[in-house]
């Protein structure tokens, strides 16, 4: 209960941020939503299974290819969106089983040069633009309308994703994916299907990535294969969920917002080195904080025993 | 009536080495097996062919009236075979309470993480661990932990619970209380298998106790009997003394 309810706090906050009028806050929280999104996917098989996947960028970017495909030939934004979810979704269950009976680092490479495999093909594929990248459809609406429009899009899968996680974290699948993270041969002995288990996980790390891809698409109007592959897209989710807290529902929400503050602040106060400095500063927080920000808050106030 | 589980020549070989060879063993229903044999005979080997974690190289393991030669660990786990493993594996950083529900949770019992609770709660009491239910795993004691292998495989619901050396690194009162537990959960009906290294403590609780040797089934039969046989003295001190001793060892 008091997790919903916190999450609606978070929620009306945000959602009433337009109304300050400052374009340049409406941009880095729309930003905020996506990498809330990409951390909280991460969670899901990193955090929860404990399978450290790198297939983030491959997942954002094969969203944003599929929406705008989609959207040049023709179809509507919010359902090219969709339609990019559910591929996301389609292809990240592919994906796990051929690589998720992997461990470890294994799995981590294995996921690592997805994103690079999917580049090449997207360099050669006809139809994707190639190299030169693509354009999408402007939306006929004025500018500060389609600010809008794109932070709230956001918002809204922000706040599906986390509302997910609330309900997977409390389920059988929840449940099943600790047991796999904590001692895989001890769950499958004790009757977890492990790998439909898994093969869930990754899928729900891709399916609402997939989305945000697509939405980030739409929102900057052009895409090309180094741009929505990046291989930092598959860093970031990872770094954000340990500074915020691994395995926890508001972790990665909190990781985004620090990385994001970090990073404008970084950016703006040191432009020549702010790469090494971002590096030391995360560097540092895993450091002294491996269990991340969370766990301060929780060592603050811890939470009262619930009657049984 | 068919015996409960049924082994028919099962085998293993890892590269050169014939783990398990030929194995071939029923296990009748409410029965307490107990399976002996020297360190690296192959006991712990079988029990993983049985519960599907290597699949046999040959033979077929029929369990009740499927044949799971070929299933996976947690499609044989679901029809109701359990086991604790020799070298303890808990979910270390989650609760006592946590670890045994997740027994309950997927072999089918209970709907869901709540129900799963509230039944690993009976099973906590039942082994008397209900006073650690909210500790971490990991920070158990090793008698502890062993017994919370126990109350997670109870929470499976089992028809047939193999028992991978519970007693092992255990002091003699801990051992007491432990067998206490395993008869009282014979006592409900589950059919167990026994590997176990403390002879003493083999032939006061089974039934029926079978040798292995080399990966090989030497003998079977009654705890006395075992203890005086021939094959089974040779396997474990040698052939000049089983020769030098015919009646064999008490």
């Amino acid at each position: 209960m008091r997790t919903w309810f916190a999450l609606f706090v978070v929620a009306l906050a945000l959602a009433s941020l337009p109304l300050t009028g400052n374009n340049y806050l409406l941009r880095l929280a729309t930003t905020v939503c996506m990498y809330a999104v990409m951390a909280q996917s991460w969670n899901f098989i990193g955090g929860l299974a404990g399978y450290p996947s790198f297939a983030t960028a491959a997942f954002f970017g094969f969203g944003a290819y599929t929406s705008a495909i989609l959207q040049n030939h023709g179809a509507p934004p919010m359902l090219a969106w969709g339609c990019a979810g559910l591929a996301a979704l389609v292809f990240a269950a592919f994906l796990g089983g051929a690589i998720l009976h992997l461990r470890g680092h294994y799995f981590a490479i294995a996921s690592l040069i997805v994103a690079e495999m999917l580049r090449e093909i997207v360099n050669t594929m006809p139809g994707t633009g190639g190299g030169k990248g693509m354009n999408l459809p402007i939306l006929k609406i004025s500018i500060a309308a389609q600010a809008q429009f794109f932070f709230y899009s956001m918002l809204a899968l922000a706040l599906f994703c986390t509302a997910a996680a609330i309900v997977i974290h409390r389920s059988k699948l929840g449940f099943g994916l600790r047991c796999i993270q904590q001692n895989e041969d001890a769950a499958s002995i004790l009757g977890v299907n492990t790998y439909a288990y898994k093969t869930a996980a990754f899928s729900l790390s891709a399916v609402f990535v997939g989305m945000a891809g697509a939405i980030y698409a739409s929102w900057v109007n052009y895409i090309e294969p180094p741009d929505v592959f990046d291989v930092l897209l598959a860093v970031k989710p990872l770094v954000m969920v340990l500074l915020g807290g691994l395995g926890t529902i508001f972790g990665p929400a909190l990781g985004a917002v620090i990385l994001l503050t970090f990073e404008e602040l970084v950016w703006r106060n040191f432009l020549t080195i702010h790469a090494a400095a971002l590096g030391l500063i995360i560097v540092v927080l895993v450091l002294f904080l491996p269990n991340g920000i969370l766990s301060l808050i929780r060592e603050r106030f811890p939470r009262r025993e619930r009657p049984r | 009536m068919t015996a409960l589980l049924a082994l028919d020549g099962v085998s293993r070989r890892f590269g050169g080495l014939n783990a398990v060879d030929g194995v071939s063993l029923t296990v009748e229903r409410g029965e307490i097996v107990g399976l002996i044999g020297p360190n690296g005979a192959g006991k712990t080997t079988l029990i993983n062919l049985i519960t599907g974690v290597y699949p046999a190289t040959g033979g077929h393991v029929r369990f009740d009236e499927h044949d799971i030669t070929r299933m996976k660990p947690y499609q044989i786990a679901r029809l109701g075979l359990a086991r604790t493993f020799q070298i303890v594996q808990p979910f270390p950083k989650m609760t006592v309470l946590e670890n045994v529900a997740a027994g309950a949770l997927f072999c089918g019992h209970a709907g869901n993480v709540r129900e799963a609770e509230t039944i690993a709660r009976e099973h906590l009491a039942f082994t008397g661990m209900a006073d650690l239910a909210d500790r971490p795993a990991a920070s158990l004691t090793l008698a502890r932990r062993k017994r919370l292998e126990l109350a997670k495989s109870l929470a499976m619901r089992p028809r047939l619970l193999m028992l991978d050396e519970v007693n092992a690194g255990l002091n003699p009162t801990e051992i007491e209380e432990a067998l206490g537990i395993i008869r009282k959960i014979a006592e409900q009906g589950v059919t167990i298998i026994v590997i176990e290294h403390l002879m003493k403590v083999v032939l006061s609780i089974s039934h029926r106790v079978a040798v292995l040797h080399h990966g090989q089934l030497i003998a079977q039969g009654a705890p006395r009997s075992i203890v005086s046989d021939k094959s089974v003295i040779e396997a474990y001190l040698g052939a000049k003394y089983a020769a030098a001793n015919p009646g064999g060892v008490h």
